[in-house]
């Protein structure tokens, strides 16, 4: 791949000065078992396996996700989609709709004003609510019909009339780095190309190292990533009502309400405070829900119009249309090292198709670069990522953004590097490890780094030192590791100053009933991030977790949240309520002193009651505590907010990847393969991860576990294909998702690193457990048939003709692991 | 279409609705019945999230014409533990076999038919039977041990062993 440079000079990022002076440590870690946010009587709560707050409602039925909520007078609507991939639109006729008995509005693209634009980032807004003149994709929404009923609402919008003239179709996101007739959104991208994004970044000298003399090995591979999409289970919904008080409620299944919120005021003119927006019970995002959508927008436009409650419900084909899914990527990547193992050099360029949008685009480029340096001491570093838009189905945020391809792409290298310098694989990476408490190349402040641990203890719960390359043919074991942020350090704000605002904002209140209300815009969808909230108050109050209430789902009742994606909410809103929660206890503490009149630095919180450590004598019930700080002053109020620390580097995109932690993980995959069909399976998985501090451990688990089946899936079955611009593997059954028959064991390996500024030392655990399980897998099948395949997903039929292409199934040859130490003796197996 | 009156026996009692002929059972119960319990995630019988039970057989409510089950004994989520959670509904809770939620109605009501038939089933057969139902939050780790724990206390199991061995041969 030979990538053009950017046409704009101020694109360019170089940093030749870049150097290895930045491994400097630059402050002590945490010693374990300590940390300042603990209360001073130790963890009662954090740590333990604690079933989520909602959880009752789930499995008995009861919780109300959108598509439950009814409103009296509701009508129900449907889009009209586009048939074309690349088109004008030259009428829309509706007239045969709104005739149709019960038909009750229409709303198309044509009454659309070009500055009803918006977009998840506010340097790119690109999207109308329904497609303003042309479309982009085949099912890009070109009007909303709405209906008494369903069925009237299907056979109006089926005969509303749009006619279009054609537009050339670009699928091939190559083509678009050119110049084109017709660019697909003619104020983006630079000299005429459908480039919306280039990067172009150079730290330190890495040409020196990649062609010259100075690097003992160099590897440089191509590999293909097909695009993946989120398939959550429950499908887009999004309910509006404009009220006669005029305001207006938008009811809707995402992970964000804060940018619908403000996509909402930016589309219908209304201002903030006149919309609220409500989330009910979030059936997984995985990204997928988290740009506004336009559906959201034309719904809400739609039920102002008609001035009745509206309510659009996807169905599947539709949520795979919508998608916001992994990117189809090409990667060209090059790895140097000297003759001791050490990565002199990286060299990254990726083609990304980026479909019909840009969504979260800008940061998506970014990060199949600046992520892949970490967690290995890079000293020479360039990277060229083009994302470039095509007449696909739109690309955007999905677990592991960004990070995913180009991960696997750096593992895959690293294990191929192993062998051909004959080192162990696991030895490669420790002799390559970024120590904690230091910078990376490109300014990223690196703290608590678990990873060695990590290292060590699949080394040792694998078996890996008589297994890798000792297992017979048909059988193998491989590693991967990860790395990923935990939570952005730059807050997104649209279009205000964003770093005058905080991440997250926590407010609590508690009355007579002595009961902690707690009000967060963390938005729970599923991953636990209400029960997070209700454990980290109740810990800090020393009160039974029940005494908890989360009210996190209303944007007049919650203060600004910045919602659930990036890894971010245990991070910034953990420490929002923690912050919170010790504004109320010292609240508690004072009132308890005064009643007493002991001195307050001797009262703690413990089991439902305020304590003197120096005088047990003196205590009191939470009850009777709360009575008192309330009398003469009213209910207790408190908020805590989250503002991460100033950092980075000054050169474009520096804020790209940065983030106030990072996690850590290393995983070992162990494949059965049947050399006849090339049918493999994932027989078990050792899963350890740094998430610093485990807060709980029946979330972080299930964290790992599902991601360890999403990224399966990816380097598995999962695939987007397209015949011509159709995708052809909209539903289900043609998108190929693990069952519960092809999941693995998984072992969960919890390493805690203690962050410094983590919430009692905790990391992100949603997001990094997805990256190390494909390069894991691909290593694995190496290992077992010796085959490699660069591109994903591997499904047997290219598995197989792979090993016939070999010469069948065979060990690798030529190489045997010279571990530095051997944990245990004897081979097994 | 002119609607005409359907009778049911939904979660013990008898239930009277007036659907289309057409009418599909994931429709009459979602929509006419109240029971939103039951999930729509597909409409095509390929995410289970509306299994429900009819005459002790899971079924897939979205699969399944409204007129074909008259008079039969349909269970759906809000007909388990009757008020309170049963072992099944709270060891998912407990053992996180439920994230989202919203797959967990339809896994409860496979695996429930599931212990219902087989009380005493082994891994391999606790996964062929949710095989049909997705979930995407939690890669079915947490549920299979749910299932598990589930079906040790519902057959007075002293003490419940969970424990997962991978993927049966």
């Amino acid at each position: 791949m030979k990538l053009d440079p950017t046409p704009r000079a101020k694109d360019v990022v170089a940093y030749p000065d870049a150097g290895t002076e930045n491994w400097e440590p630059y402050r002590m870690p945490l010693a374990p078992g300590h940390h300042p946010h603990y209360p001073p009587n130790g963890l009662k709560l954090l740590g333990k396996s604690v079933p989520l707050v909602d959880g009752a409602a789930k499995v008995t039925g009861q919780a109300v996700y959108t598509d439950d909520i009814k409103l009296p007078n509701m009508v129900v609507a449907k889009l009209v989609r586009s048939a074309k991939a690349h088109a004008r639109i030259a009428s829309i006729d509706v007239s045969a709709a709104e005739a149709m008995p019960g038909v009750v509005g229409v709303l198309t693209g044509l009454e659309m004003r070009p500055e009803q634009r918006f977009g998840v980032l506010p340097l790119t807004k690109d999207e109308h609510p329904l497609a303003l003149d042309k479309v982009r994709h085949i099912g890009d929404p070109v009007a909303i019909v709405c209906a008494e009923d369903e069925w009237t609402a299907i056979e109006a919008a089926k005969a509303i009339r749009v006619t279009y003239e054609d537009l050339p179709e670009y699928l091939d996101p190559a083509k678009g780095l050119k110049p084109v007739a017709e660019k697909i959104h003619a104020e983006i991208g630079v000299d005429g190309t459908n480039v919306q994004k280039y990067v172009d970044q150079v730290f330190g000298h890495p040409e020196e190292f990649l062609e010259g003399g100075q690097s003992a090995l160099v590897l440089r591979r191509q590999f293909r990533f097909k695009g993946v999409t989120h398939a959550f289970t429950e499908p887009h919904c999004v309910i509006a009502h404009h009220h006669p008080n005029g305001r207006l409620t938008v009811w809707s299944a995402t992970q964000v309400p804060y940018y619908v919120h403000r996509a909402l005021a930016e589309v219908t003119g209304l201002p903030m405070h006149k919309i609220q927006v409500v989330r009910p019970k979030v059936g997984g995002g995985f990204g997928g829900k988290s740009d506004p959508f336009g559906f959201e927008m034309a719904t809400a436009l739609l039920a102002m119009k008609v001035k009745r409650p509206v309510k659009l419900l996807f169905d599947r084909e539709e949520s795979f249309i919508n998608n916001r899914g992994r990117h189809p990527t090409e990667t060209e990547m090059a790895l140097a090292f000297d003759e001791a193992g050490s990565i002199t050099a990286l060299d990254i360029q990726a083609v990304i198709d980026g479909g019909a949008f840009a969504s979260f685009g800008i940061i998506s480029t970014y990060y199949n670069g600046v992520l892949s340096m970490g967690p290995y001491k890079v000293p020479n570093f360039t990277y060229k990522g083009r994302r470039v838009y095509t007449n696909h189905m739109p690309s955007g945020a999905m677990r592991g953004h960004g990070a995913v391809n180009s991960r696997c792409a750096v593992e895959v290298l690293l294990d191929e590097a192993a062998e051909q310098m004959g080192m162990d694989p696991i030895d490669l990476r420790l002799r390559n490890l970024m120590p904690p408490y230091s910078f990376t190349l490109n300014d990223f402040r690196i703290t608590s780094n678990g990873l060695k641990e990590c290292l060590e203890r699949v080394r040792e719960r694998s078996g890996w030192d008589h297994k890798l390359r000792q297992l017979p043919v048909g059988r193998g074991i491989g590693l991967g590791c990860g790395f990923y942020i935990s939570g952005s350090n730059l807050p997104i704000h649209w279009d205000i100053e964003p770093r005058r605002y905080p991440q997250s904002t926590v407010h609590i209140k508690i009355d007579m009933d002595a009961g902690v209300t707690v009000h967060t815009g963390a938005a729970e969808i599923g991953q636990g991030s209400d029960t997070v909230a209700a454990m980290v108050v109740a810990e800090v109050l020393g009160i039974d977790i029940n005494r908890v209430r989360v009210y996190s789902g209303n944007s007049d009742t919650a203060p600004i949240d910045l919602g659930s994606y990036s890894s971010r909410v245990t991070f910034m809103m953990g420490n929002a309520a923690r912050k919170a929660a010790e504004d109320i206890r010292q609240q508690l503490i004072q009132a308890a002193a005064r009643k007493t009149g002991q001195q307050i630095e001797h009262f703690v919180l413990e089991n439902e009651r305020v304590v003197s450590l120096s005088n047990p004598e003196f205590q009191m019930s939470f009850d009777e505590a709360v009575k008192e700080a309330i009398a003469g002053s009213g209910a207790l109020v408190a908020k805590g907010t989250f503002i991460s620390t100033p950092m980075g580097g000054k050169f474009k995109g520096a804020t790209a990847g940065l983030a106030p932690a990072y996690s850590m993980n290393a995983y070992v995959a162990e494949v059965d393969v049947d050399i006849d069909t090339g049918v493999w399976r994932c027989r078990k998985v050792w899963a350890a991860h740094d998430c610093g501090k485990v807060l709980n451990r029946l979330s972080v688990e299930g964290q790992i576990e599902g991601s360890i089946h999403m990224g399966l899936g990816q380097v598995m079955t999962e695939s987007l294909e397209y015949r011509l611009a159709q995708l052809r593997t909209s539903n289900l059954l043609d998108y190929k998702i693990p069952t519960p028959l092809e999941m693995p064991e998984v072992e969960c390996i919890l390493v805690e690193s203690n962050d410094a500024e983590g919430p009692f030392g905790a990391k992100e655990a949603g997001e990094g457990p997805l990256l190390p399980i494909l390069p894991a897998v691909v290593n694995a099948l190496y290992d077992a048939v010796g085959v490699r395949l660069y591109d994903l997903p591997v499904t047997p039929d290219r598995l197989w003709a792979a090993m016939q292409r070999n010469g069948g199934a065979k060990k690798p040859a030529g190489f045997r692991p010279q571990p530095m130490v051997r944990l245990r003796g004897g081979g097994e197996e | 279409m002119t609607k005409r009156l359907m009778t049911f026996r939904i979660n013990g009692a008898e239930r009277t609705l007036a659907l289309e002929p057409q009418a599909i059972l994931l429709d009459a119960l979602r929509e006419d019945a109240n029971l939103t319990g039951t999930k729509r995630g597909c409409d095509m019988g390929t995410c289970g999230c509306c299994a429900v039970i009819v005459d002790g057989v899971a079924r897939l409510a979205c699969l399944t014409l409204a007129s074909t089950v008259q008079g039969r004994e349909i269970t759906t989520i809000e007909g388990v533990g009757a008020g309170e959670m049963d072992p099944l509904q709270r060891a998912f809770h407990e053992e996180g076999g439920s994230q989202c939620g919203f797959c967990t109605p339809g896994f409860i009501m496979t695996s429930k038919a599931l212990l219902d038939h087989t009380p005493d089933p082994s891994e391999h057969e606790i996964r062929e039977a949710i095989s049909g139902n997705m979930c995407r939050c939690t890669g079915y780790v947490k549920i299979i041990e749910a299932i598990q724990r589930a079906a040790d206390e519902r057959r007075g199991a002293k003490n419940p062993l969970i424990h997962v061995e991978g993927v049966a041969p």
